[in-house]
């Protein structure tokens, strides 16, 4: 299913552009009020917590993953170079988990690693950054489904991503009870606080619940993302 | 070795006896409310066909359609029996060159031409890549970023990457564009040769000098329907409706004039400084005629030239009405 040399094109045309300095802005940005907090207040109250959290888990990982996924194949087809991709007999399928997979992986290498050493930072080599540090790690796998399925379903993706971490993720899941099970976030703050033990992660759910839903967002956006390739369409002039 | 028998190298002599066929069978395609293709029906077998249009005639979307990109809305389209939609295996045989400029232009030729030999799972990726660069004439500049290049090289570094499988059925959407004149021979050069091979070429253009040097068949198609199809020439004489126009250079082209008038074989004649202008409305009774009349009246014909039977006016009739 995972094909290597779309992988690799993929890589090359991630860190080929200009749009791959970006990558590392929002984990700059985590470092940076880690390294300030930790100056004002060592390792005392909750703060760590709330960075790892909200920042890290909340914010880094779904915009790193905004920008990685809906790079990896939306641009692609935004120039129509996907066209030379397709024009070979690839199974569709493994175009699309080809792209999850670099996907997934340069989100977890430019936001969960920043998570765990922006923890290790904050508390040393403590639960609670690895528990989120798995959070992210999870986060980077299902946003990138959901970003490369968004990438081969629907013009401008990037809008509709943002829409799904500003407006349901940030606004509808916190005040709509029943949302947080739609939540990516919440699912990546489940595990978090899980491994973690910390109470003072913003977590509505347990591990089970967050590791399902999660295992079942990661097959349902893979597997639509492939029908959605498989009809790809050709726009007109 | 020439540059067309090295592609003919790594294939098995009874793969080429077994050409595809591509068949349309009335197919229609809208883009919302707008139809782009208006029932169409064609087939084409091996050799080089030319698909034929004014801009926006409905020439890329053909192309689309037979690449499995865009799905009938009405009728089918079929390679080998096998619909293209949903079928990226109908790729292991046909090679798709597309119009637009767009290309992985990060990778070197070499990189972006031997990416795709592994993509379509060749025993020896390296080699046919090597082989495609060779062929397209492109190996000077082949380990330079795509990026670099002119236009006319980006294509040639398209066409090698769409030729690295060897494919039986090869379709270029404009494929001379921006090529200079050397390039668009040599091209013109290797599809012929690809064609003679026994593959299944069908190329668009919008440029006449380009379809008329290049295919052995040719799909004229206006405003989304199939206007024309085959031979241009067998076009043109089925064009009854048409006044054929000769050029005649005789001993005596006054007298020849007035016995051509006088035997009814003609519409109209002029006296031009190239010649005498004859419009026949029936190609097959002037020219059986021409000989009697000017025998009988004693005339040399010394040239007889039929100045609208080149793929231009064909195209110009056919667009007119």
């Amino acid at each position: 299913m995972y094909n290597s040399t779309v992988a690799w094109i993929s890589f090359r045309a991630l860190f080929g552009r200009r749009r791959a300095l970006l990558f590392v802005l929002p984990a700059l940005v985590l470092i940076v009020i880690t390294l300030v907090l930790k100056n004002a207040h060592g390792t005392q109250s909750d703060w760590p917590a709330l960075v790892l959290g909200r920042v890290g888990v909340g914010a880094v990982v779904p915009l790193t993953a905004l920008l990685v996924g809906t790079s990896v194949l939306g641009s692609e087809i935004d120039d129509n170079s996907v066209l030379h991709l397709l024009a070979t007999p690839v199974p569709r399928r493994d175009v699309v988990v080809s792209k999850i997979a670099v996907s997934a992986a340069t989100t977890t290498l430019f936001a969960a690693v920043p998570v765990l050493i922006a923890g290790i930072i904050a508390q040393g080599p403590h639960k609670l950054a690895f528990g989120c540090f798995l959070g992210a790690v999870l986060g980077s796998i299902v946003y990138s489904c959901l970003f490369v399925l968004i990438s081969a379903a629907l013009r401008h993706p990037v809008i509709y991503a943002l829409a799904y971490v500003a407006i349901w993720e940030q606004l509808i899941a916190t005040l709509v009870g029943g949302a947080k099970y739609l939540s990516i976030e919440q699912w990546s703050l489940g595990i978090a606080h899980s491994v973690s033990n910390s109470g003072d992660l913003d977590s509505h759910l347990t591990f089970t619940p967050s590791i399902v839903l999660s295992v079942i967002a990661v097959a349902v956006t893979a597997w639509y993302a492939s029908e959605r390739l498989s009809a790809f369409t050709v726009r007109a002039n | 070795m020439s540059a067309i028998e090295q592609t003919a190298a790594p294939v098995a002599p009874a793969e080429r006896d077994s050409p595809l066929i591509v068949r349309f069978e009335h197919v229609t395609h809208w883009y919302g409310n707008v139809v782009a293709v208006n029932d169409i029906s064609l087939e084409l077998g091996p050799g080089v066909t030319g698909l034929l249009g004014p801009n926006g005639a409905g020439k890329s979307t053909i192309l689309h359609l037979l690449s499995g990109f865009l799905s009938p809305s009405r009728g089918s389209v079929t390679i080998d029996g096998v619909s293209p939609w949903r079928h990226p295996d109908v790729f292991r045989t046909v090679g798709l060159v597309p119009e637009r400029d767009s290309v992985y232009a990060f990778l070197t030729a070499r990189e972006f031409v031997t990416a795709s030999a592994k993509l379509h799972r060749l025993p020896d990726p390296k080699a046919a890549a090597e082989r495609a660069l060779d062929l397209v004439e492109i190996e000077q500049a082949a380990d330079r970023p795509i990026q670099t290049y002119s236009k006319g090289m980006r294509q040639r570094a398209k066409v090698a990457a769409a030729l690295v499988h060897d494919p039986k059925v090869l379709l270029l959407d404009e494929p001379f564009n921006g090529m200079d004149p050397r390039q668009r021979l040599h091209m013109m050069d290797l599809l012929r040769g690809l064609g003679g091979q026994g593959r299944t070429i069908l190329f668009s253009s919008h440029i006449l000098e380009e379809v008329e040097k290049l295919a052995d068949t040719v799909q004229v198609v206006v405003a989304g329907r199939l206007a024309a199809s085959g031979d241009y020439r067998t076009i043109r004489r089925l064009m009854t409706n048409r006044p054929h126009v000769f050029v005649l250079r005789s001993t005596d082209d006054r007298a020849l004039a007035g016995v051509l008038i006088a035997s009814g074989a003609v519409q109209g004649v002029s006296l031009t400084a190239g010649g005498l202008e004859v419009h026949a409305s029936d190609h097959g009774t002037f020219t059986r005629e021409l000989a009697k009349v000017t025998r009988a009246a004693g005339i040399g014909l010394r040239e007889v030239v039929p100045s609208d039977e080149s793929l231009e006016s064909v195209f110009a009739y056919l667009v007119g009405s």
